[in-house]
């Protein structure tokens, strides 16, 4: 791997850009591998490269049905925090934002980690507790949170109407440290370090089967034939429950739409992260201008990647209301994610019943932000066989143990 | 936008007047029943990329729950029928057979993978 930085954009502006490498290779799969990710999403590629980063284990190959980072991890709005509420998930999500503060550097590659503040709005005084109860919390997990006034949150977002007629603004939960990335960005910083490990990333390649012997998994069956493997990692998100299927489990989950919208590109106006979950909106600026949109999911099962027209409007309406300035604004592109929903909308790193395969998933709205920790405590999991301190608590049996880690409560929307 | 029939009171009803009501026909474990069986009833779930079987609630029309039968793949619609069943009604199934040949009626309630 040629290593990118600001000689090698000189080296190559004095001879017309001919010599950039490919950022990662696509070799044909080998018969068999000490380790097969399935799902070469972010949580799949952060997998593999923590294995063979932290573990040594770099005979690896990441197989994917389409192409990498074209799942979620391509279709998400890139919210990056850490104040969630109960002490698991503030681990290993404060874990994932502290991994990437340093990613670009560590990867070689810039994944546009913009740390520029996020806003969670409190619009009622059940979500001012809720959140009051949030930073107390974050205190004592060692995240950086605060409360702030509604005059704060007004300094911080010139754009915003703080006495909307419905909900307005009584202060908001502020992590200074929040911000975003770029999605593709991290999906291929992840790849392309993996490639140069020797690790074999496997795209159009469709797992459709799981091979087991006594309990224990021996390979997958692909569209382009079978691929042996000592250890198995499923990372599919909205495909969870189908991989599971075929290794003869099933799991709390069901796959929901979920949507996300831009805007034509404006002048810089909003250089912070603004979530106002009571009326389920949330709206960042991206780099080239747009608006980046999102709300809530559908409620019904769904694989298509396209979710109901209602939904959009819905959370239009609320941002129009908390951003009056917006009300003119064309929107560009809507598209659709399929997302994973636990009953206590926590993610599972866990164990299965089938011996040596594993699985991590369960991240629904909000798994952007995790990559870089899931994919730490995955792989330790893996090259272990037993979850390490991030990734105990979200074993696949922690619902029969009643066991939850309820953040459904603590976020309405869980970005 | 979805659009269901209700079986109850026969509005064809669009989803903003519905509730999901997610898997249907699972049988309930209650005192008594094992810690697997009631895990199972309780939160694993089918969650199919294909036909499944849900329950809708017609929340801002007659206020009744019914059953649907549903594509997740596709949203096509196979049909609706009233809830007091324990299992989906003939024509359902043989529509559904008409227009997905390679379908497997899998809607056993104990919880495990169709195998
Ligand atoms: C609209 C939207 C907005 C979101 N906003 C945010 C946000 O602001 N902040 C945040 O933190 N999170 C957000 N999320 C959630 C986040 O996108 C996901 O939690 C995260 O990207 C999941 O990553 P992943 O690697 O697990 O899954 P994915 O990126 O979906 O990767 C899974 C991969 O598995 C592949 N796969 C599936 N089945 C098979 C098979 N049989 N064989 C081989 N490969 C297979 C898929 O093709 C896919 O590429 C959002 C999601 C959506 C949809
Ligand atoms: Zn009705």
């Amino acid at each position: 791997m040629k290593r990118y930085s600001v000689f090698a954009i000189a080296r190559e502006a004095a001879r017309y850009h001919m010599g950039w490498e490919r950022a990662w290779a696509s070799p044909e799969p080998r018969a068999s591998y000490d380790a097969i990710i399935v799902g070469a999403g972010g949580h799949g590629l952060a997998t593999a490269y923590y294995l063979g980063k932290n573990h040594g284990i770099t005979n690896v190959a990441v197989v994917e049905k389409g192409w990498l980072g074209g799942g979620n991890t391509g279709r998400n709005t890139t919210i990056i925090r850490s104040n969630y509420l109960q002490d698991p998930s503030a681990a290993i999500y404060e874990k994932a934002r502290s991994l990437y503060e340093t990613l670009s550097q560590e990867l070689n590659y810039n994944v546009m980690f913009s740390p520029r503040g996020l806003l969670m709005l409190g619009q009622t005084h059940h979500e001012v507790r809720g959140y009051l109860r949030t930073v107390h919390a974050n205190a004592l997990q060692g995240v950086q949170t605060e409360w702030i006034s509604p005059q704060r949150v007004k300094e911080l977002v010139p754009i915003i109407n703080i006495d909307g007629p419905r909900y307005p603004v009584l202060g908001a939960l502020y992590q200074a440290r929040g911000g975003t990335a770029r999605h593709d960005a991290v999906a291929w910083g992840y790849a392309r370090a993996c490639s140069a490990m020797g690790m074999h990333i496997i795209q159009n390649c469709e797992v459709q089967g799981v091979r087991s012997e006594n309990g224990t998994v021996t390979g997958i069956d692909t569209s382009r034939g079978f691929i042996g493997c000592r250890k198995l990692g499923m990372v599919v998100a909205g495909h969870s429950g189908q991989l599971a299927e075929m290794a003869g489990f099933r799991l709390p989950i069901e796959a929901v739409a979920l949507q996300a919208l831009v805007s034509e590109p404006i002048k810089p106006c909003m250089d912070v992260v603004v979530m106002a979950n009571t009326v389920h909106g949330y709206m960042s600026q991206s780099d080239k201008g747009e608006m980046v949109i999102g709300g809530g999911t559908d409620g019904f099962n769904n694989y298509t990647q396209r979710g109901s027209f209602h939904h959009i409007e819905e959370t239009l309406r609320a941002l129009v209301e908390t951003f009056p300035m917006i009300s003119r604004l064309k929107m560009l592109r809507q598209w659709g994610g399929i997302v994973d929903m636990t009953g206590d909308r926590s993610p599972l790193i866990s164990k299965t019943p089938l011996a040596n395969c594993f699985i991590n998933c369960g991240w629904g709205t909000g798994g952007f932000k995790a990559i870089p920790g899931s994919g730490w405590a995955m792989a330790e999991l893996m090259a272990k066989g037993e979850p390490g301190p991030l990734a105990e608590d979200f074993s696949m049996w922690r619902f029969k143990e009643g066991r939850f880690i309820d953040e459904s409560v603590a976020a309405g929307v869980a970005h | 936008m979805l659009i269901l029939t209700c079986p109850c009171c026969g509005v064809m009803a669009d989803e903003t007047e519905l509730s999901p009501g997610y898997e249907a026909h699972l049988k309930r474990f209650g005192p008594g029943s094992t810690p697997e069986e009631f895990e199972a009833y309780m939160f694993a779930r089918k969650n199919p990329k294909g036909v499944h079987f849900e329950r809708w609630r017609h929340t801002y029309g007659c206020g009744k729950w019914f059953l649907a039968a549903r594509c997740t793949a596709t949203l096509e619609v196979f049909g609706t029928y009233p809830a007091q069943v324990s299992e989906p009604p003939a024509d359902i199934i043989a529509r559904i057979q008409a227009r997905r040949p390679d379908w497997k009626a899998d809607w056993q309630p104990d919880g495990k993978a169709p195998k």
